[in-house]
């Protein structure tokens, strides 16, 4: 409608749609009309958990051609009931954000600045050098002969920001290599 | 927490840290509840509190202490309650000395050691004898609490110390105030109300961090203020699933569901193990930990895994002490570890002390870090602050980094466990990006790739790898099966008609290798082949318990302890607080909950002579994981540094201890040595060069060392730099200007910050003289990568652990403050030197184990630089004292003692906690919270530690 013509001004306008307070459709523009949501556009919605801190309220990720448009949160969570923080309502970004990492760098020892390497090489290598590490720090026994079946050269941290599968895999792994300096955020 | 009348909110931000979480205590408050929050700073949490009490960081036990003091000596204590399920009655052994008697110190303190013989804290012999027996053996118990050896009368004695007036003085606290917070609890405590504590790393993190939660475990306790709706003591952890890292633990002390790692001359064979920490003698359902622990074996080794063999037992490494992360840093420092992983975590900023931990890192051969973005962990080697101070030099550095990109939380499914034991799963969304992989996909590959190299080997060492089960299904990606891990987990049937089938319960378990099971907590978790994690019945449609809302370890049980929310005989307490009672008729444990106990024990039903394990349960061993069924006010074993909480000073502290000559808390740990010293203490010589108080914490917008929120923008615009909060009596006094810049230089580091002079930060008056307190949010660090950067507050603390769970002593140190920049290049460490110079500070100011002059063992024993072994916890003999981690925390949390089931333990701060769900509901639990969290149950509690949670 033309803004020019006589229904259009503004207060009949908002009686004139049931807009009573002048805060709906009365005042929207043409181009918000015309916009939708980004929910809205989605291919599909997981439910999922915010990763930050641990009240663990539930989120709604909306991806759209196998990328993530949209994080909110989800209204059925007893937890929750919807509500994210600052940070939860964030973390669209540390999905997408431009500073994200996706390819692996290497820095040779003395090297001043950063290598590519190709991800199985890099996955080679480290398993050559948990091997020898954990053979030049290995404890059979200890001084009165009883059984230590250990590795010292070899330390982990992290898991809190981690999932309980993934954890309990690390901890399988590490404990059957001998490796026993383990530890996470909770020591913290 | 919905459900509490009052909330006390002490050592937690609770607002501003989980803000959506807080959600509950606003619903508790506009249901009438008061809320009264006991923080150094008036935060966004006092905002909307209904009192606010500022407390001297690191006084905490004062407080709490003379809060007990007051609900004994005015006979406000839960009479019924006690007596039904506490140890109040029980009579410790003639042995036992009090801190009355020693100069502050518990009875069995080695001095040599550093360490306490426990063996003076137990029980006295059923016989009457006043012999010692260990927990879970019959014990004496006087019925009428009036015995003078009886817990009841111990707790009396122990803190009538502690009154309003050593607040007003120690605490800085006025009586006007302190009555306010006693009225408030002990009126909104008893048969109908019920108060509720939370907390988080502001109590975990100090060298007596378990036994603040301790402090407030007894003060509940004598309130009745465990397993009952709106009730416990809430542990808030700080990250996704910190619980499930000390559960499923990625912690050197812990497997899976708390059982202690094996330790070299404890446990050598699996019978020592099992006569150690699961002996048939006690109640408890540790009883069963040959089932638990075989379950384990089966699991990991699968075939491997016969009787013979005693199910692949020796498998398994062995400590010899504390292998935590500040030990291993020193080995760092020594050149004794070559390889190191980091794991979404960011030590040269989060943990204590960033400068020795670049250092440490510099003594690396590899280095892999696994994370979203080039965080400071992975950086320092070309632009950390020693780059720029010249104290290393690039090309001088012979670490081999390698930095791995990670698939975030919407990129792979797998669950996490938030604050209240719930486990939730998350489906994956999208597939990661380029490199990016899980930590499962990465592990899972490692290992195959271990395996490969090692096939045909004959070593006997490499037969734990290659005979691991590792065999999960992957997707077209390469991506494992997480469902098929978290079944693992859960456990199944080996043999017999349901052979393959999943187990549904724990107590299917058996110890002759016929079930396997990764984590017997979790066990229920995949019950029937059905994820129950992924359940997602919407809170809308179920009552507030809501327990088809994902799934709570254990068994589905929202609330812990919550036998005890009915009395002796099984009948609510009142109406109002009703949650599970005893329904003679069907003769079964009734209510909205899993009872936590065996649902049909009869609460008149006797404890069984000659039965053990869960059988020997009587109807009012409410607190089913403690070897004699009780919650402990006195904890005879469990924590290694005392049996009761005991007010000293933190390790550096410009107030002498008023309560006891024992300056710092003698069972600490300390790593005296260049790079980690400490201001002098309590008005010695040098203490006024670092006049100042300074503690650390967290902000909304970030998150811990900042590696998943400093490379947000928005996050980042938010909350852009690093600054301090000062009073503007010390901005005044020290000519600070708003939003100037400032430095703050403590022993370890001079760092700079914006100044921002608020009122929010009071000046105590402690000992008759003024104590200036500076607040120091955590999350910046000096790197390029990150859209924002800056100083970092961890480079400013020193490294003294609490022995129970070896978490660092980080939210109170002393420092000062200065107007301006810190210098750049090698004139900041030099005005460090400059400091430590006048301050006359040595590796050994502050190293004095026993500072009471005329105690027992009496001598002055500084320790030696090296890493002190002591306070293992293991080394307590109690296996199960183990309990470590928190969160803030941490963790920790628990307990132990008391109440915990799973003792403390946990980090973080964990440490240690609670349930609540969130608050609604189920509030009640939540010492274990803390527990799990922290710490891991143990009988005793043996815990992890709090956690972490900073």
């Amino acid at each position: 409608m033309s803004r020019s013509s006589f229904l259009g001004w503004p207060v009949i306008r908002q009686f004139r749609s049931g807009d009573v307070t002048g805060r709906g459709r009365s005042v929207t523009s043409e181009r918000t009309r015309a916009i939708t949501s980004r929910t809205e556009e989605a291919d599909t919605v997981a439910q999922s958990v915010c990763p930050y801190c641990a009240v663990g309220c539930g989120q709604l990720v909306y991806a759209k051609d196998n990328r993530v448009i949209q994080i909110e949160g989800d209204p059925d969570s007893p937890v929750s009931r919807g509500r994210l923080c600052p940070k939860g309502a964030a973390s669209e970004q540390l999905v997408n954000q431009s500073g994200r990492l996706t390819r692996v760098l290497y820095r040779a020892p003395k090297g001043t600045e950063w290598q590519s390497l190709d991800l199985e090489t890099a996955m080679d290598m480290i398993a050559e050098r948990f091997l020898e590490s954990r053979r030049r720090h290995w404890e059979d026994r200890d001084a009165d002969g009883r059984p230590l079946r250990r590795t010292m050269g070899i330390a982990s941290l992290g898991g809190a920001t981690l999932d309980n599968e993934e954890n309990y895999l690390i901890k399988k792994l590490f404990t059957a290599a001998g490796a026993i300096q383990i530890e996470n955020q909770a020591r913290i | 927490m919905a459900n509490a009348d009052c909330i006390v909110i002490q050592g937690s931000n609770m607002a501003e840290c989980h803000p959506v979480g807080f959600q509950w205590v606003a619903e508790a408050k506009a249901r009438g509840a008061k809320v009264i929050h006991v923080d150094p700073r008036f935060t966004r949490t006092t905002a909307v509190a209904d009192k606010h009490v500022p407390i001297r960081a690191g006084s905490d036990i004062v407080l709490l202490g003379a809060l007990i003091n007051h609900v004994l000596s005015k006979g406000l204590h839960f009479e019924e309650y006690i007596r039904a399920f506490t140890n109040a009655g029980t009579i410790i052994n003639d042995e036992y000395g009090e801190p009355e008697d020693l100069g502050g110190l518990f009875s069995g303190f080695d001095p040599e050691t550093g360490a306490y013989d426990l063996a003076s804290w137990s029980y006295a012999s059923a016989d009457g004898s006043g012999r010692p027996v260990p927990p879970g053996a019959p014990a004496a118990v006087d019925p009428t609490l009036t015995h003078p050896r009886c817990v009841f009368q111990i707790l009396k004695r122990h803190f009538q110390r502690y009154t309003p007036e050593l607040v007003a003085d120690a605490c800085g606290i006025s009586g006007e105030d302190f009555a306010y917070l006693a009225n408030a609890i002990t009126e909104n405590s008893g048969r109908e109300r019920t108060t509720c504590f939370a907390y988080a790393v502001g109590w975990t993190q100090h060298t007596q961090g378990a036994q603040y939660i301790r402090t407030a475990a007894i003060l509940q306790l004598l309130l009745g203020n465990v397993g009952r709706p709106g009730s416990g003591i809430m542990a808030l952890r700080g990250h996704a699933t910190i619980q499930g890292s000390t559960d499923i633990p990625t912690l050197f002390n812990l497997l899976p569901g708390y059982l202690p790692m094996p330790k070299a001359g404890t446990h050598d064979t699996l019978t020592d193990y099992l006569d150690a920490v699961g002996t048939k003698e006690q109640k408890s359902f540790w009883a069963n930990t040959d089932a638990y622990l075989v379950s384990l074996l089966k699991a990991w080794w699968g075939d491997a895994a016969t009787a013979e063999n005693d199910y692949a037992y020796d498998y398994l490494p062995r400590l010899t002490g504390p292998h935590g992360t500040y030990q291993t840093l020193m080995s760092m420092l020594e050149d004794q570890v070559e390889g190191y992983f980091i794991l979404g975590q960011n030590p040269a900023v989060g943990s204590a002390n960033g400068r020795l931990q670049r250092l440490g890192m510099s003594h690396l051969k590899w280095l892999v870090v696994r994370d979203f973005s080039l965080i400071e962990s992975a950086t320092w080697w070309k632009d950390g602050p020693e780059i720029e101070s010249g104290e290393l030099r690039t090309e001088d550095i012979d670490t081999e980094v390698f930095v791995l990109p990670a698939a975030n939380h919407t990129e792979k499914s797998g669950s996490f466990t938030q604050t209240q034991r719930m486990v939730q799963w998350r489906h994956q969304a999208v597939t990661p990006p380029g490199d990016c992989r899980s930590e499962l996909q990465f592990f899972h590959e490692l290992g195959r790739r271990l395996r490969a190299r090692l096939a045909g080997s004959t070593d006997p060492r490499d037969r734990p790898l290659l005979d691991l089960t590792w065999d999960y299904p992957t997707d077209e990606h390469g991506e494992p099966d997480a469902e098929s891990v978290l079944a693992e987990i859960n456990g199944s049937h080996l043999s017999g008609e349901q052979a393959g089938q999943p187990l549904s319960a724990f107590t299917e378990m058996r110890a002759d290798g016929t079930t396997s099971g990764g984590c017997w907590i979790y066990t229920g978790v995949y019950a029937g082949g059905e994820n129950m994690a992924a359940r997602r019945v919407p809170g809308q449609d179920q009552d507030e318990i809501a327990s088809e809302w994902a799934w709570a370890w254990p068994a589905n049980r929202r609330i812990l302890y919550n036998r005890a929310s009915a009395d002796a005989e099984g009948r609510p307490w009142s109406e109002r607080k009703k949650l599970m009672w005893w329904d003679a008729e069907a003769g079964r444990w009734q209510g909205p909950d899993v009872a936590d106990f065996s649902v049909d024990r009869d609460p008149r039903a006797e404890s069984a002579a000659g039965a053990s394990g869960p059988a020997a349960l009587g109807g009012t061993d409410a607190f089913i994981m403690q070897p004699d069924g009780r919650a402990w006010l006195f904890a005879p074993t469990g924590m290694i540094d005392g049996p009761l909480p005991t007010h000293y000073e933190a390790q550096e502290s410009p107030v002498a201890n008023p309560v006891y000559p024992q300056q710092q808390s003698p069972a600490r740990i300390m790593f005296p040595r260049a790079g980690n010293m400490f201001a002098p203490s309590a008005g010695a010589p040098g203490a006024e060069v670092y006049p100042c108080v300074f503690t650390t914490y967290r902000l909304t917008e970030h998150h811990t060392a900042g590696g998943m929120s400093r490379w947000l923008p928005y996050l980042s615009e938010l909350q852009p730099e690093m600054f301090c909060e000062v009073s503007p009596e010390l901005a005044a006094e020290r000519g600070l200007t708003p939003y100037g810049w400032a430095t703050v230089i403590s022993p370890r580091a001079a760092i700079e910050v914006r100044v921002l002079v608020t009122r929010r930060m009071t000046p105590l008056t402690i000992g008759g003289r003024t104590v200036h307190q500076i607040g120091l949010p955590y999350h910046w660090g000096v790197g390029g990568d990150a859209v924002v950067s800056g100083d970092s507050a961890n480079d400013l603390i020193g490294i003294t652990l609490d022995p129970n769970v070896q978490i660092q002593d980080s939210k109170t140190g002393s420092c000062d403050i200065i107007p301006g920049r810190r210098p750049r290049g090698t004139q900041r460490e030099a005005l460090v030197q400059e400091y430590l110079a006048r301050a006359g500070v040595t590796t050994a100011t502050d190293s004095t184990v026993i500072t009471a002059p005329d105690v027992t063992a009496g001598t002055e024993t500084p320790v030696d630089a090296g890493a002190p072994q002591k306070g293992d916890p293991a080394e307590s003999g109690e296996s199960h004292a183990l309990r470590a981690e928190e969160d803030a925390g941490e963790h920790e949390p628990g307990g132990t003692a008391s109440v915990d089931r799973f003792p403390a333990g946990g980090s973080e701060p964990g440490e240690p906690g609670p349930e609540a769900a969130a608050g609604k509901t189920i509030d009640a639990d939540t010492p274990e919270a803390g527990g799990p969290d922290h710490d891991g149950p143990g009988p005793a509690g043996a815990g992890a530690g709090p956690e972490e949670d900073r």
